[in-house]
């Protein structure tokens, strides 16, 4: 399978992470962490895809692989049909540049002891990525992108707001000039009136700039309105990709269905008796459970989803599960 | 206590005034480090100023006016203020321009010990693995080794002079430094904004440089007031076993070695620079100990 898809801006194929657990004074390894075991997705040019899932099910793991800040245990990753495992100095810092990353914590991802424009600014210094002017000028612009003022410039980053900060993570991911941003949860550590501010203006950005985005959340509510697709994650895998209206209008998955039915909503149209909320806890990605990893929780399950492990399954055009009720 | 009670009590605490003890403390507290910053002031002006505030040339010999007691002693005389040594010169302009030497032995010492401390320690923190293994062991065995052995089999290789005790106590005491450099690089490496820099593409000494160490300046601040008093002991020990500060240049601590042939009838020829030793490590140790609570609030005590 060399066949790549040609309008695809980010692929991964059969993507492994396991961090080995060492023990014991000789730091043997006795055994791995799956994080993510063995997911493949498509992410088209100009799309926003979602990742959605619970804590622990390994989605800023995806995010931290495919940024190259861990190295991947199996599996490839293309950027722009290019295998990025075999990129040399210079292809990575090309990579480097096209793809940037949105952090989480808006308070641990700004270094305290550095100026706002020294943050924003250092990578277009460093990079000599502004032309025929001072870079000042153009953080002073991202400044203004972002819904930031000038006269912010000279500050440090403990004197903003949560929502003011992620600005400015956003503000420095831009100065690269990049062409895909992966945002690792970008507005989970944010008040919920601020949330929609920050997604906003991240789907504002992605015209004006011509963005692809990558958006990882666990709250589904987050990526609904911004997403094109949706990747649902359990514990390493991928239980159903849709794009955003199939996935809320028809979700497949028992999984997906679950997470659904978490969304609180406000006048009940959902019915609250029915709501199907899941029992237990995620199992261990050290031992995830034979078949099916989500047997232990699901409520559909039969004899065989603790024996067969699912394969993806494209159930209508674009709409794949991974589910053993849609098996043929 | 119960859980209940343990979660009001805190409450409580915040509405209260804080209490009279407390106060008083935070005043003594505060005062320490006001008499630190007094003596290191005192000696930062005898360093600089010494041939203007001594009165008497630290080398001029007077056969006359040999082994004077000081003048606060039966048969001083207000000329000397702290007497004469066995060869008739002022102990008190010995002293204020041993603060000379004791200063720059001290400070200098310290910044070698930092410029290899801080590096190894960056490294070793931040790459881990072999590299780290490596560091902590050539730290571990530089820690193990006897100082004073390390530091006389040195000095009588290259020769006691000023360059070479600073160098033989540089050499010596950066182990120090690389521990606290490592563990504090081991927090930060995997935080955010490091990862960040990453992602941003920035050189790995761009990383160490500009976003690790900026953020290890106060532990470094601290640690470094602390080992400037403990160079010049170091210093004063040096020179009292023959291998520091050569004669006749005054150094406190070969002060300290000359009178100790007078201990039991001039005694006051070893108490004085001894005075001077313990009075200078006092002052900066209690002004790093300021620093610490002005730069790192967690560390003040309640």
């Amino acid at each position: 399978m060399t066949q790549h898809y040609t309008d695809s801006i980010l692929e991964v194929r059969g993507l492994k992470k396991y961090f080995p657990i060492k023990t014991g004074v000789l730091k043997k390894t006795t055994g791995f962490v799956k994080a993510v075991d063995d997911i493949s997705f498509i992410l088209r040019r100009g799309e926003t895809l979602g990742l959605v899932g619970e804590s622990g099910c390994g989605k800023s793991t995806v995010a931290r692989c495919l940024m190259k800040l861990y190295d991947i245990t199996q599996g490839d990753i293309y950027f722009n049909e290019k295998n990025i495992a075999n990129f040399n100095h210079s292809e990575l810092l090309d990579y480097r540049m096209m793809v940037q990353m949105i952090f989480q914590d808006p308070y641990a991802s700004l270094n305290p002891r550095m100026r706002v424009k020294e943050i924003i600014g250092e990578a277009i210094r460093v990079h000599g990525l502004s032309k025929n002017r001072s870079w000042k000028e153009d953080v002073k612009d991202l400044l203004n992108t972002v819904g930031l003022r000038e006269s912010h410039m000279a500050r440090y980053p403990h004197e903003f707001s949560g929502g003011q900060r992620q600005r400015i993570g956003i503000a420095r991911a831009l100065a690269m000039k990049p062409k895909l941003i992966i945002a690792d949860e970008p507005v989970s550590a944010l008040d919920v009136s601020i949330q929609a501010q920050i997604i906003n203006l991240l789907d504002r950005l992605k015209d004006d700039f011509g963005l692809s985005y990558l958006i990882i959340a666990h709250d589904l509510a987050v990526v609904e309105h911004i997403s094109d697709r949706i990747i649902v994650m359990y514990l390493g895998n991928i239980m159903e990709t849709a794009s955003d209206k199939d996935l809320y209008n028809q979700p497949a998955h028992p999984y997906t269905r679950a997470l659904l039915n978490a969304i609180p909503d406000v006048g009940g149209k959902k019915g609250g008796n029915q709501r199907m909320l899941l029992k237990g806890d995620v199992p261990s990605p050290i031992n995830p459970p034979d078949g099916c990893c989500f047997h232990t929780r699901c409520p559909d399950m039969f004899s065989l989803c603790s024996r067969e492990k699912p394969e993806m399954v494209e159930i209508s055009k674009n709409h794949w599960v991974s589910c053993l009720k849609y098996k043929r | 206590m119960s859980s209940e009670t343990s979660m009001i009590v805190p409450y409580v605490n915040h509405k209260k005034p804080p209490s009279l003890l407390k106060i008083l403390r935070k005043i003594w507290d505060l005062k320490l480090g006001l008499i630190g910053g007094v003596i290191i002031a005192g000696m930062l002006i005898c360093a600089v100023g010494a041939p203007l505030i001594a009165p008497f040339n630290p080398y001029e010999q007077d056969i006359m006016e040999r082994l004077l007691p000081p003048s606060f002693l039966e048969g001083g005389s207000a000329k000397h203020l702290l007497g004469t040594d066995s060869v008739g010169r002022d102990t008190l302009s010995r002293i204020i321009y041993g603060t000379r030497i004791s200063l720059i032995v001290g400070i200098s010492a310290v910044l070698i010990q930092v410029v290899i401390g801080v590096f190894l320690g960056l490294f070793a923190g931040y790459y881990g693995g072999k590299t780290d293994s490596a560091i902590s062991f050539m730290v571990n065995v530089m820690m193990g080794f006897p100082f004073i052995l390390l530091a006389m089999s040195l000095v009588a290789v290259i020769g006691p002079s000023l360059q070479n005790i600073i160098f033989a106590l540089g050499i010596t005491g950066w182990p120090v430094f690389t521990r606290v450099t490592r563990v504090e690089t081991i927090k930060l490496k995997d935080s955010e904004f490091v990862l960040c820099a990453k992602t941003l593409a920035f050189s790995t000494m761009r990383i160490l440089l500009k976003h690790i160490l900026p953020n290890l300046l106060p532990s470094i601040l601290v640690l470094g007031t602390v080992e400037i008093a403990r160079a010049i002991i170091r210093e004063s020990l040096l020179s009292f076993l023959g291998l520091g500060i050569q004669p006749p240049t005054p150094s406190w601590g070969m002060m300290l070695a000359e009178g100790r042939d007078y201990m039991l009838s001039e005694w006051w020829l070893a108490a004085l620079p001894g005075f001077a030793i313990f009075l200078s490590a006092l002052g900066i140790n209690l002004l790093g100990d300021a620093i610490r609570d002005i730069v790192d609030p967690h560390m003040r005590k309640s």
